[in-house]
């Protein structure tokens, strides 16, 4: 059929195109293999070794007992000692250290009366990793003899963290990275794909064939969705060689999910391509759609920390039901079957966008 | 073969943001035939040629090419339409078979058909050397024998070629219009836009067009014939001189300098006499001859004077 041997050949052309433009091969093997390395050894919510500063103004025994329990929790390195709280927060605000602990004269005193803190933290709220680390910090028990055992409170709760015991950072990332590299090269792929043709000058030699734009399109995807896969099978192997990160659902799951993921992020880029007339525009619109599916997707941020209409949002974005299917599937070993909820929207976006896209290209010039 | 016309054209009118690059067109190109669309760049060629393989919609107008409407039925009509743009515009990151393979594709020849049909192009263009050859790194006058190549693979009853040889050395030229005829001779219509004159004094057929109007068509030896004016040669020491005193004299259209002597395109009753008068007066000391016009005049007549009809 003339349709199939028309999209065919342009999907050929495409792949001949690309074997011969290292940059590009170079990327599709490249950028996810530095982008996993760069995200799954920098990115670690589990934070230690803050820098710190300590003024302890009481001197006593139990005070620097006390200074010592919380350099042992390796949260924080005690890096500077300061005669008074004033000077901490001067150090504070330099950046010279992130946390300060300030035991005051009546710390023991204080911690007898059992009516208010006994000692107090200062940290830089403006880092919220700092925040949060420290959080386990504040409630540090005070282990001395002197200090009757009820203070020495247990927590009431005994958490368990599961799917990810050891609470290791790699294993969250990892999985959601897959669909954040996915959506760095799938939709700048195609984005430039059909305006490089415009600039060049093809375009005009192109749409003065008998080739329909559905089957320039499917052309145009084919390849891509190849090496989608290639880039996710990639993703995988270094995240379970690198980071010991476990596929605890099916294979098979999972590389659906990621076809249907692919597919709604190339047809993104061939809608943008419709959009703009030069590449450096679609470089630009691309990176645009970046931020919004980085930042909103609960890759980086949890989800429902953020307000009901950003939620509303990102529930459009591509990112936010692949990032949930990874995570699903890879950490929490669920079916395809149970999380068709997320699946459907996938779908839905690619229907939508090429529909969009096809519509838009007008085999003309004007 | 029919005997209608190959490409008829009423009223083709396109504007761009209120500006008319193609004003009321009215065309009629016989089929088997070469036909010349001359004039100078901006003048509309382009647009026109866009229009009538539906590239571009007309603002006004249409078209009946090879019997199909445009822009109605464009894209049935792309199927027996070749067009070879004016910037090479096949794969320069492809090689010279992989991009005629591409088209052989496209246009869905078949296969047992393209194989040999892209050998006889590679033998019919002298493309056998070049094959595996990025298209990108062929010379200018290679990539037109491609882009021809490439524009004929599917043995198109008409042709479109945007000022093919722009970026050729006069040789490729010679040997392109070649091909051209042999084109022609096998039945092929060609639309071809250029403005060189010696190639537009082989064509058939000719379309003279100035700012989006179609200023003078026929035959070249028709159009010189039909020159309203006079061709006076003026030959002396002192052009200068002479191009001073000819200029404001009424009854001189246009003045140009040829090597050492000067072309007058004149509708004087007289001519030679009147010219010759003027420069005695002037007190230059030349001479001036009749002679035959050329298409270079009977373009700057049409085009500066718009003296010519058809």
């Amino acid at each position: 059929m003339n349709f199939w041997r028309r999209s065919l050949a342009v999907a050929r052309k495409e792949v001949r195109q690309l074997r011969r433009d290292r940059f590009t091969a170079g990327m599709i093997v490249g950028l996810p293999a530095i982008q996993l390395m760069l995200f799954g050894y920098a990115i670690n919510t589990d934070v230690r070794h803050l820098r710190a500063g300590v003024a302890d103004q009481a001197g006593t025994q139990l005070s620097r007992r006390l200074v010592d329990d919380a350099q042992a929790s390796q949260v924080i390195d005690i890096v500077a000692r300061a005669e008074t709280p004033q000077q901490l927060e001067a150090w504070l605000r330099d950046g010279t250290i992130a946390v300060g602990l300030a035991i005051p004269r009546d710390f023991e005193r204080r911690l007898a009366l059992r009516d208010r803190a006994p000692a107090q933290l200062l940290i830089d709220g403006s880092d919220p990793a700092v925040q949060q680390a420290t959080r386990s910090l504040a409630g540090l028990p005070v282990a001395v003899r002197s200090v009757p055992r009820a203070a020495r409170e247990q927590p009431t709760f005994e958490l368990r963290a599961f799917y990810n015991p050891e609470r290791r950072s790699a294993v969250q990332i990892v999985p959601g990275l897959i669909g954040v590299i996915l959506t760095m090269t799938m939709v700048l792929f195609t984005a430039v794909a059909i305006v490089r043709e415009r600039e060049r000058g093809n375009l005009e030699l192109l749409i003065n064939t008998p080739v329909r734009t559905t089957e320039l399109m499917l052309g145009k995807i084919a390849p891509y969705v190849v090496i989608g896969m290639v880039q996710t099978t990639l993703i995988l192997l270094l995240g379970r060689l690198a980071f010991d990160v476990p596929v605890r659902g099916s294979l098979l799951d999972l590389y659906v999910a990621s076809l249907v993921f692919v597919a709604a992020s190339l047809s993104l880029g061939l809608l943008f391509s419709t959009l703009v007339s030069t590449q450096m525009q679609a470089f630009q619109l691309t990176f645009m759609s970046f931020l919004p599916q980085i930042l909103m997707s609960g890759f980086m941020f949890p989800f429902d920390g953020m307000p009901r209409p950003a939620r509303a949002f990102a529930e459009l974005l591509p990112l936010t039901h692949f990032v949930r299917l990874v995570r699903g599937v890879i950490l929490r070993g669920a079916t395809l079957g149970e999380l068709l909820h997320e699946l459907w929207p996938l779908a839905a976006f690619f229907a939508v966008t090429v529909s969009v896209a096809i519509a838009r290209f007008r085999k003309r010039l004007d | 073969m029919s005997a209608e016309p190959a490409i008829t054209a009423r009223g083709l009118t396109r504007r761009f943001r209120g500006v008319v690059a193609v004003d009321h067109l009215a065309l009629e190109v016989p089929r088997a035939q070469i036909y010349g669309f001359l004039g100078p760049n901006g003048s509309g060629k382009t647009t026109t040629i866009r229009m009538l393989c539906g590239l571009l919609a007309p603002s006004e107008g249409d078209a009946l090419v090879l019997g199909f409407h445009v822009p109605r039925e464009t894209t049935r009509l792309r199927e027996r339409i070749g067009y070879m743009t004016q910037k090479f515009s096949l794969y320069e990151d492809l090689t010279v078979a992989e991009n005629l393979e591409f088209l052989a594709d496209v246009y869905a020849l078949r296969r047992s058909d393209a194989g040999a049909r892209i050998d006889a192009l590679c033998a019919e263009y002298r493309l056998e050397k070049l094959r595996g050859r990025l298209a990108g790194t062929l010379s200018g006058g290679q990539k037109q024998r491609l882009a021809l190549a490439g524009a004929v693979i599917h043995r198109p009853d008409l042709l479109f070629l945007d000022e093919p040889t722009s970026a050729v050395d006069p040789e490729s030229r010679r040997d392109f219009w070649e091909s051209l005829f042999r084109l022609a001779d096998g039945g092929t219509t060609i639309l071809v836009s250029t403005h060189y004159m010696d190639e537009a004094e082989r064509c058939h057929g000719l379309a003279i067009l100035d700012r989006g109007v179609l200023v003078a068509s026929g035959s070249p030896r028709a159009l010189m014939d039909a020159l309203a004016g006079a061709i006076v040669e003026v030959e002396s020491e002192e052009l200068r001189d002479a191009r001073g005193a000819l200029e404001p004299l009424a009854g001189v259209l246009s003045v140009a300098q040829l090597g050492t002597r000067l072309r007058v395109l004149t509708d004087c009753a007289e001519p030679a006499r009147e010219i010759q008068r003027a420069l005695d007066t002037a007190g230059v000391r030349a001479s001036a001859r009749p002679a035959a016009p050329s298409l270079e005049d009977v373009f700057v007549s049409a085009t500066r004077g718009r003296g010519v009809a058809a």
